[in-house]
């Protein structure tokens, strides 16, 4: 039970790279909080140097209001779970859980070991695995065991680096719920390095997304997905990613490549002056006009279907188009940003599984201009960000968190009574 | 590794020749050993009188003033200077393996060349400079050459190992709570067990085995089991003392054998450890 503090933390390497540049968060006791960020955007770096394996250039990081920046590892009392689950494996599963248990010697009775073992053990369900060797373990089971030497002792937080990215997919899923169950039951202040969207946003309370080192924005996850800062939080978070389209300003009008969509007086100030921005559309509020009921101020356009992919319970269908030059530079960065490949530039729509959209065939569309976020090409900001709605939903989602902590907190006590 | 039944037999047919090859000259040493004096130089391979008068003779006999304390001395030495090589060399190779100092590389360097150096030009200056300092004939006279002469290995084999153990179980280990000492002497060393062992046993065999340095460092308080095989003496001087010396030969090989019976697998553990990684 802690909080943790970042104050503009920075790391240099000694060969000059700046991998973290001025991190600034506030952790709260309990509090989930996700890293999350393309590869060497430094997430892994900054968790590093909050448990004491790599050295802060910079800045000062504090653990329940003490500065511990210079502190060893061991002593600042975290737990953590390595990607390649880093178990002894000499030792057994048993004592694998019981290793930091037995550093202090004396300090814990034997018989306080095996019931803290046999605690771990049944909370992650393995029991039966007690006896047996890391080797001899699946995937799933050496995860559980990283996680159970991590829980067995008190410490003040814990910290996971890309737990789960050398589980297959299912077995991904299923320890997402896992991690989500342990820790609201444990109410434990835990950072988690992933660079899984679908992870930070299922697991965390609040996301920290990184590019390059510097923080873009630090959220819960529906206010990153609805009310993104700039191009490249909107770009990384959603599956498919959101559309970006150029759109030429003229009057109080935006030109898409599809279609036209105007927009009211008080919007006007932001794009004066601007000749192109770039819209952003996410795929899953374009709708089929064929088979959905359209609002009153919906924007109808038609486009050809290049490619579509049936997935049972949805439908993607690939609309490409001609990004504007000047725009089209912005694109291709952004995308390398992302890791994405430079593809072609191409709208993709999310529709009902039962949508007869086809390929090859032309097709009706519509969408809410509501729901559209505007960039600005050169610097990425994202002008039409609601800062009240966004306060609203941090509002929101701090009280869900509390109230979630507050009933694990119950529960224990009346366990443990 | 799992071979099929045709690989197996036919791995043990490619064995048997090479089993003979190293088997010939080991029994031939155990047939002049209990072989009686008069038939020594009969020229056949299977001894057709047996007699233990050769191993009496050294054990109780004669020659036992002269062997086992040799004997005594060769224990002595190969198993301190074992240690304190096996122990050196963890440390040294560990913080080659760890660390980035300046000098890492040459240090390595240093230590392959210093094994290239030919033993024997090596004997009359110590042999000198030892008489001087009066390590001429003891037991530590010997340690600290053997040490010159097996730490290079030692520590070649042992950087290899430490090598291989992930950067995360130590920094696991500090994260759960561990210092430095405790991190390596409770998953470190466990990890590179095989390596230790393998280590060991070179560097025994190594100092069991030398003759150069034995005979030429030591006279009459510190001399070891290959050098005293050297005074033996024939019952006359017409006479050589082949079937003592066989004898000898015999109970020298026995801890060896002893040491690679016990250490067998984690030997072949160490040796193959490092060829797949996993």
């Amino acid at each position: 039970m802690s909080q943790i503090q970042l104050k503009q933390l920075g790391k240099v390497y000694a060969d000059g790279y700046e991998a973290v540049k001025a991190v600034s968060m506030d952790i709260a006791d309990g509090e989930f909080m996700i890293l999350v960020g393309p590869s060497g955007c430094g997430k892994s770096t900054l968790l590093r140097m909050v448990v004491g394996l790599e050295d802060i250039t910079s800045g000062d990081l504090m653990i329940d209001g003490k500065r511990v920046n210079e502190l060893a590892p061991r002593d600042r009392n975290l737990s953590m779970v390595f990607q390649n689950y880093a178990l002894y494996p000499h030792l057994s599963v048993y004592e694998n859980i019981a290793f930091p248990l037995r550093l202090n010697k004396g300090s814990i009775s034997e018989d306080e070991v095996k019931r803290r073992v046999n605690d771990a053990a049944d909370m992650l369900e393995l029991k039966d695995h007690l006896d047996r060797k890391p080797a001899n373990l699946s995937g799933g089971q050496r995860q559980r065991v990283a996680m159970g030497r991590a829980i067995v002792r008190d410490a003040d937080a814990f910290l996971f680096d890309e737990p789960l990215s050398n589980l297959d997919a299912k077995l991904r899923g299923q320890m997402r719920t896992e991690i989500a169950r342990m820790q609201r039951r444990l109410g434990q202040t835990t950072i988690y390095v992933t660079h899984d969207q679908t992870e930070a946003m299922t697991l965390g309370d609040r996301v920290t997304v990184l590019k390059k080192g510097v923080v873009q924005q630090i959220a819960s996850p529906r206010e990153l997905y609805e009310q993104p800062v700039n191009l490249f939080v909107a770009g990384f978070i959603g599956s498919p990613p959101m559309n970006f389209l150029p759109a030429r300003v003229e009057g109080n009008l935006l030109k898409l490549p599809f279609c036209d969509v105007s927009f009211g007086e008080e919007f006007a100030p932001k794009v004066a002056g601007k000749e192109l921005v770039i819209v952003g559309l996410r795929p899953e509020f374009i709708k089929d006009s064929a088979i959905q009921e359209p609002g009153g101020n919906a924007i109808h356009f038609e486009a050809d279907v290049d490619v579509t992919e049936w997935l049972g319970n949805e439908l993607y269908a690939y609309v490409p188009f001609e990004a504007d030059p000047s725009v089209q530079s912005k694109l291709d960065e952004l995308d390398r940003d992302l890791d994405g490949e430079g593809m072609r530039t191409q709208m993709v729509v999310n529709l009902e599984a039962r949508s007869r959209v086809r390929e090859g065939e032309r097709a009706k569309f519509f969408f809410d201009p509501l729901l559209m976020h505007v960039f600005d090409p050169e610097t990425g900001d994202n002008l039409t960000r609601n800062e009240e709605a966004a306060l609203q939903i941090a509002a929101d989602s701090e009280e869900d968190r509390k109230r979630a902590l507050e009933r694990a907190r119950r529960m224990e006590a009346g366990a443990t009574a | 590794m799992d071979a099929t039944p045709k690989q197996k037999w036919s791995l043990f047919a490619v064995s048997i020749p090479v089993m003979l090859w190293t088997l010939i000259p080991l029994f031939w040493i155990f047939s002049l050993a209990v072989k009686p004096n008069s038939i020594q130089a009969d020229g056949k391979y299977f001894p057709r009188e047996f007699t233990w008068e050769n191993f009496r003779l050294i054990l109780t006999g004669g020659a036992s003033d002269l062997f086992l304390p040799a004997l005594w001395n060769s224990i002595i030495v190969c198993l301190a200077a074992t240690i304190i090589s096996v122990v050196l060399a963890t440390f040294c190779a560990y913080a080659i393996a760890r660390l980035d100092f300046p000098g890492k590389k040459m240090i390595l360097l240093v230590a392959l060349g210093v094994s290239f150096f030919p033993v024997i030009s090596l004997v009359t200056p110590l042999f000198d400079t030892w008489r001087s300092v009066g390590l001429f004939d003891t037991i530590p006279g010997l340690i600290i050459p053997y040490l010159a002469l097996t730490l290079p290995l030692a520590i070649w084999v042992l950087s290899a190992f430490f090598q291989q153990i992930p950067w995360e179980m130590e920094q696991a280990a500090q994260v759960d709570g561990a210092t430095s000492w405790q991190a390596f002497r409770k998953v470190i060393v466990p990890l590179a067990a095989p390596g230790v062992f393998t280590t060991g046993i070179i560097t025994f065999f190594t100092a069991w085995n030398d003759f150069v340095f034995a005979i030429s460092l030591t006279s009459e308080n510190a001399r070891t089991v290959p050098a005293a095989l050297a005074f033996f003496t024939g019952a006359s001087q017409f006479e050589q003392p082949i079937g003592a010396i066989s004898a000898a030969a015999v109970i020298v090989t026995i801890p060896v054998v002893i040491l690679v019976l016990i250490f067998q697998k984690r030997i072949v553990a160490g040796l193959t450890s490092g060829a797949v990684k996993g």
